[in-house]
């Protein structure tokens, strides 16, 4: 059964988390556990991906029971990409706490907690249950209570109480709509949904449980009006912390909104609207809410909405084209997003601040690393050839065949809303000569930092950084990859025989 | 049996979502623990309701002879009131500490994360 593979990531990461939990004082060696272990996954995804790029659809029954009966675990393409892409950022954040979290955090538990993370994660990605889902959903948000508390300082537990409220508020509905689904089905196993939800005659009640699905899973998405927990909390942990979150934790919604809107509810008028409509809403309001900061990572964080909306908006428009689209532009802004708040915690490091008015003259301080921090922030932007680019193209086409100039106007606005906040964003933090401040006598400045940690704080950088621009100049290859999953997602009779039928 | 329990979700989920709308943070607490049970209760009454055998076949037999209650709901709602346990008991926790450090249980006053800054 080399189908069986697909589950080993899920396997390392629990026993990276219980092994790290062995070393609990001793953080040098959680560092090295955690960059190997890591190392290790990446290699370890990088081959799954290449069987199921090869070979099509795995499938793995838990404990043999056969689907619908038992918990499946399906590895799609699209699965099989955010796995990986999961395992870069893994890897290139892991190897930024080893730098950049200070030994007081990393006492309290910081890795083990951030290998259950991505276990969640990689679970929530695998698994072919909803009730599955569910629980991996709930891993993720518990590991990342625990994340976005460590330390405890002020800002982070305000920031927390607003982000566990309204994360658990959506894992209720969440719950709720399963609830209600169940109710209407009799079924878990999403492919076994598929059917039947279509041959539910109640249709008022399919669509109302279709709302409580994109409301939950909007809420973890952060979609507009829903994302209001996102700008209060991100920006107050550790900025590694912010990194994971910033390039994961949002997009598993978004891949959650994609698979069940493409496999379970699907091709409905009325919820292609909804989510047009939101995605809108979406773009615009993040674009204005990223305008007006002075917080390098609020604006990120506003930057997180904002490019929400380009995937909800290919999600919405359901068509190949649209899907490959927002796949395209998932895969670039997991690695971009995750870049950007760790260039956000470089700049801490350097300034002691992430206030726009205080950080300045970086070009003049630090050609080199300003150039690498080029990348990613002109990588957001889009400017032609680099990654954020490409999958606009597809998406303005998709919106183009099929009339929706709305879905353009806003795309093309929050691109242009996102060059000026970039284009603000270099002058104010790379071009301006700033004022003197006095040096903080407890704060450890990058300046003062070993050689060994400068590396671990800008290695990842340079490695994603490599990938964005892959991403940009290898577009061919990624287009390629995304028509594949779109055509996948669109024509979802094979993942449902893959599942149903795995024996054959 | 059904109407009285739809009944109980209904007023659950509403003096949920009130509590977790006011400003105090026990109240949202509250609001979260009441909410989540009537989630769980929602997925008992979906369900359906029978008062059956146990789905055991017999050992002579292929099928249910009798109208038997469906096990999954009930091994949802058990995974459900150990994660909501769990994140009720980390929920109180931090209200604690944030009671402590930010010295407000008026969430209204807890806007530092919203400052400019």
């Amino acid at each position: 059964m080399t189908q069986q593979i697909i589950i080993y990531p899920l396997f390392l990461q629990i026993l990276l988390a219980i092994l790290l939990m062995f070393f609990w004082n001793r953080i040098n060696a959680q560092r090295i556990i955690s960059i190997l272990g890591s190392s290790v996954n990446l290699a370890l995804t990088i081959w799954i991906f290449a069987e199921i790029w090869q070979n099509g659809i795995y499938t793995v029954q838990a404990g043999n029971w056969e689907a619908p009966f038992g918990i499946t675990f399906a590895a799609d393409t699209l699965s099989a990409t955010l796995v990986l892409l999961t395992a870069i950022s893994g890897l290139a954040v892991s190897v930024f706490s080893s730098g950049s979290i200070i030994p007081a955090r990393l006492r309290f538990g910081y890795f083990p907690i951030f290998h259950f993370l991505l276990l969640g994660l990689n679970g929530a990605f695998l698994t072919g249950d909803i009730f599955n889902l569910y629980v991996w959903f709930e891993i993720i948000i518990i590991s990342s209570f625990v994340l976005i508390t460590i330390g405890g300082e002020k800002a982070q537990l305000e920031g927390a109480v607003k982000y566990f409220t309204l994360n658990i508020v959506a894992s209720m509905i969440f719950l709720t709509a399963i609830a209600v689904l169940y109710g209407l089905t009799g079924s878990l196993n999403m492919a076994d949904l598929a059917g039947k939800v279509a041959a539910v005659e109640n249709r008022g009640l399919v669509e109302v449980t279709a709302i409580l699905f994109l409301i939950g899973f909007g809420i973890k998405a952060a979609v507009f009006p829903l994302y209001f927990w996102l700008p209060a909390s991100y920006h107050t942990p550790p900025s590694a912390v912010s990194s994971i979150f910033g390039g994961l934790l949002t997009k598993v919604g978004v891949y959650a909104l994609i698979r069940v809107f493409t496999l379970i509810f699907v091709d409905d008028v009325f919820l292609g609207q909804i989510l047009i409509a939101v995605a809108v809403f979406t773009l615009i309001s993040g674009g204005l809410g990223a305008l007006v900061q002075n917080n390098v990572r609020k604006v990120f964080s506003y930057l997180i909405i904002c490019h929400i909306g380009y995937m909800i908006a290919g999600l919405g428009m359901f068509t190949e084209v649209a899907i490959a689209g927002a796949i395209f532009y998932l895969i670039h802004d997991i690695v971009v997003k995750t870049n950007l708040f760790m260039l956000s915690g470089i700049l801490y490091k350097i300034k002691a601040s992430n206030s726009m008015k205080v950080l300045g003259g970086f070009y003049a301080q630090y050609p080199k690393l300003s150039l690498l921090l080029f990348v990613p922030l002109f990588s957001l932007v889009g400017i032609p050839p680099l990654s954020g680019f490409w999958p606009k193209i597809s998406l303005i086409n998709a919106g183009f065949a099929a009339e929706n100039y709305w879905t353009i106007g806003a795309i093309i606005f929050a691109s242009f809303i996102t060059l000026v906040i970039i284009a603000k964003l270099w002058a104010e933090v790379f071009w301006k000569t700033p004022e003197e401040r006095p040096r903080h006598s407890s704060f450890e400045y990058f300046s003062d930092i070993s050689k060994l940690r400068k590396v671990q704080f800008i290695a990842p950088v340079v490695f994603l950084s490599l990938v964005s621009l892959y991403i940009g100049f290898g577009a061919e290859h990624i287009q390629l990859l995304s028509s594949r999953i779109a055509e996948e997602l669109t024509n979802n009779n094979r993942y449902i025989d893959a599942v149903l039928h795995s024996d054959m | 049996m059904e109407i009285l329990i739809a009944i109980m979700i209904g007023i659950l989920y509403a003096a949920g979502i009130y509590m977790i709308l006011r400003r105090s943070l026990v109240k949202l607490i509250i609001g979260i623990i009441l909410f989540g049970n009537g989630a769980n209760l929602l997925i008992f009454l979906l369900g359906r309701i029978t008062k059956g055998a146990p789905p055991i076949i017999p050992e002579n037999s292929e099928v249910f002879l009798e109208a038997y209650a469906d096990p999954v709901p009930q091994a949802l709602i058990l995974t459900a009131i150990v994660i909501s346990f769990g994140l009720q008991s980390f929920a109180i926790i931090l209200v604690r500490r944030a009671h402590k450090v930010v010295k407000t249980d008026d969430l209204d006053e807890m806007n530092a994360t919203d400052e400019d800054s």
